[in-house]
């Protein structure tokens, strides 16, 4: 009887966050996907109702237009494929990064772990939209790189790298990092040193040994890691628009300029689906790795 | 066993990668050149400038307003979440809050302040409320910090010794008793560094905020984006260092407080 009890209880504590949570986090997402089916109009709201009843009984209004649209209009899928590309790309770079961090902060001696993690996570708490803004300084034309550069006679002339996809990668890596570190540290420091040792007994080089040992054991935090940072990076605004130029397209500031810019709020809607479709796999995964974890 | 030298390396230049930018945007706030990128001696006068700059103050009153109400919002609410989580593996309804509780950490934010924003309106044209503005602004800021201080107060409870609760229910304690003076105390660092990071994430939120906000609700990173928008400025420099300093002291002293009172557990 005293499971029921406690089953009874948490469902108590748990109505309120429920109810918030399905009013202000999964509603608005059945609103998202309404308004993909609305055309636009110059109103207040500006777009139409899905379904139209006049004194001739009802008419189905709701129009699959802007998904045809989305197909068809070459601009859209490249925004979409050149995120997923961007996203990615800057994952492997925060990977290759973040694995070495992690790796030596796990294994520094245990009362330098908790400072060191803590200057991973410090810049996180620092505004993102600050720490995006700091590179304009840093990557602009007559900015302090190139002035740098030209300074030490490096280069002559300065370097295009504004406005350009790899000032946007260095603004994903650097925001996104931390994210990276933390579950990666989480599952390095976990794992079992011995088996190293024991490795080494059998006759492992220590490269040997980080290959057929520690990465495999790695792979909860690999997997979490480069979730976290490729999920809300394909969606990311801030830094495309900061830092990226007119090729550097991605969805999240298409998206942005259809919905401020153009006024266009079912496509905008659309877009929003097709996005959450695409990473609704990913998030499913990382929820995944993230139960697995905690069990084991 | 010979330790290699790259993991070493590599945090070394991670460890420059992070802070490099943070500390030149530091040292150019105190630029007397307008040309932010060229240094032409020390100066605050952008300090100056900016403490008579109306717009930025009004923005980050707004700002601190928005985030201390919200943090506070996400916090009850998140450790409603957590406690009900840690308390049962089985009640109705505890895999949807898993799963609603999952998503705000990594949705994209143009997705759910567009989500946001279109049931806002979606409300507002049925029944004429909510107005859009800094209400609309905290409703969204802290959906998206629920799941963040759930996290937190689930690894508190998660770490923490049940029998400490258990025996006090054996002496006679009632549940409401328990609750207020063994479980509170326990997770209460994880309390407040949950509000911290709500209020944090609150304070820098451009995004959501555009979506959900109605006129004449300016939050301070809407300031800071259009103002960066057309370029750099030694003003969002100085502005900029205020806020790094403001956030590092509070995080310093927040982990201070915390490895300090782990020790005085331990000991």
């Amino acid at each position: 009887m005293k499971r029921g009890h406690a089953a009874r209880t948490a469902f108590r504590l748990a109505a309120a966050p429920l109810v918030w949570l399905l009013v202000l986090f999964a509603a608005p997402f059945a609103v998202v996907l309404k308004i993909s089916f609305a055309e636009p109009v110059v109103g207040q709201p500006p777009y139409t109702r899905l379904i139209e009843i006049g004194s001739a009984g009802w008419r189905l209004l709701a129009t699959g237009a802007n998904y045809v649209l989305l197909a068809t209009d070459a601009l859209y899928v490249e925004a979409y494929l050149n995120s997923l590309r961007v996203a990615a790309t800057a994952t492997l770079v925060c990977l290759l990064i973040g694995y070495p961090m992690a790796y030596a902060i796990a294994r520094a001696p245990e009362r330098w772990r908790n400072p060191l993690l803590m200057l991973v996570v410090l810049p996180f708490w620092t505004s993102f939209l600050i720490r995006v803004y700091a590179w304009i300084g840093i990557l602009s034309t007559n900015g302090i790189l190139n002035n740098a550069l030209i300074a030490l006679g490096i280069i002559d002339d300065p370097l295009p790298m504004m406005n350009t996809n790899f000032a946007v990668y260095i603004g994903i890596v650097y925001s996104y990092l931390p994210f990276m570190v933390l579950p990666l540290y989480a599952t390095l420091v976990r794992m079992d040193l011995t088996l190293l040792e024991a490795a080494a007994d059998l006759g492992c080089r220590p490269w040997q040994a980080f290959r057929k040992v520690t990465l495999p054991l790695s792979w909860p935090g690999i997997a979490a890691g480069s979730l976290l940072v490729f999920i809300p990076s394909t969606g990311e605004f801030v830094i495309p628009d900061l830092l990226g130029g007119p090729d550097s397209l991605m969805i999240g500031k298409v998206l942005w300029t259809e919905f401020f810019g153009n006024r266009d709020w079912p496509v905008a809607s659309a877009l929003a689906t097709v996005l959450l479709v695409v990473l609704v796999g990913p998030m499913l995964v990382l929820q995944a790795v993230e139960r697995r974890q905690e069990q084991g | 066993m010979r330790r290699s030298r790259v993991p070493l390396a590599a945090l070394a230049f991670g460890y420059a990668f992070l802070y490099t930018p943070i500390i030149l945007l530091i040292v150019y706030s105190f630029n007397a050149s307008r040309l932010v990128t060229v240094w032409a001696g020390f100066s605050p006068r952008w300090y100056g400038e900016l403490a008579h700059n109306a717009q930025i103050l009004d923005a980050a009153w707004l700002s601190l307003r928005v985030a201390a109400v919200s943090a506070t919002l996400a916090t009850l609410i998140g450790t409603l979440a957590a406690l009900a989580i840690a308390r049962s593996t089985r009640f109705p309804g505890r895999s949807v809050l898993l799963g609603l509780l999952a998503g705000p950490l990594v949705m994209p934010e143009v997705m759910l302040g567009l989500a946001l924003l279109l049931l806002f309106v979606t409300l507002e044209t049925t029944f004429g409320w909510p107005r859009r503005g800094a209400g609309t602004i905290v409703a969204a800021h802290a959906t998206f910090s629920i799941a963040y201080v759930a996290v937190v107060v689930r690894a508190k409870l998660a770490d923490m010794d049940r029998s400490l609760e258990e025996a006090a229910a054996d002496l006679g304690a009632p549940p409401l008793a328990v609750f207020l003076r063994i479980t509170m105390p326990l997770v209460a660092p994880a309390l407040g560094a949950g509000w911290l990071l709500s209020f944090t994430l609150s304070l820098d939120d451009l995004v959501v905020a555009s979506f959900v906000s109605g006129p004449g609700a300016t939050t301070l990173p809407m300031v800071v984006y259009s103002s960066v928008r057309l370029g750099v400025s030694p003003q969002i420099n100085a502005l900029a260092t205020i806020l790094i300093l403001t956030v590092a002291l509070c995080v310093g002293t927040a982990a201070w407080l915390i490895g300090r009172r782990n020790q005085t557990v331990l000991h």
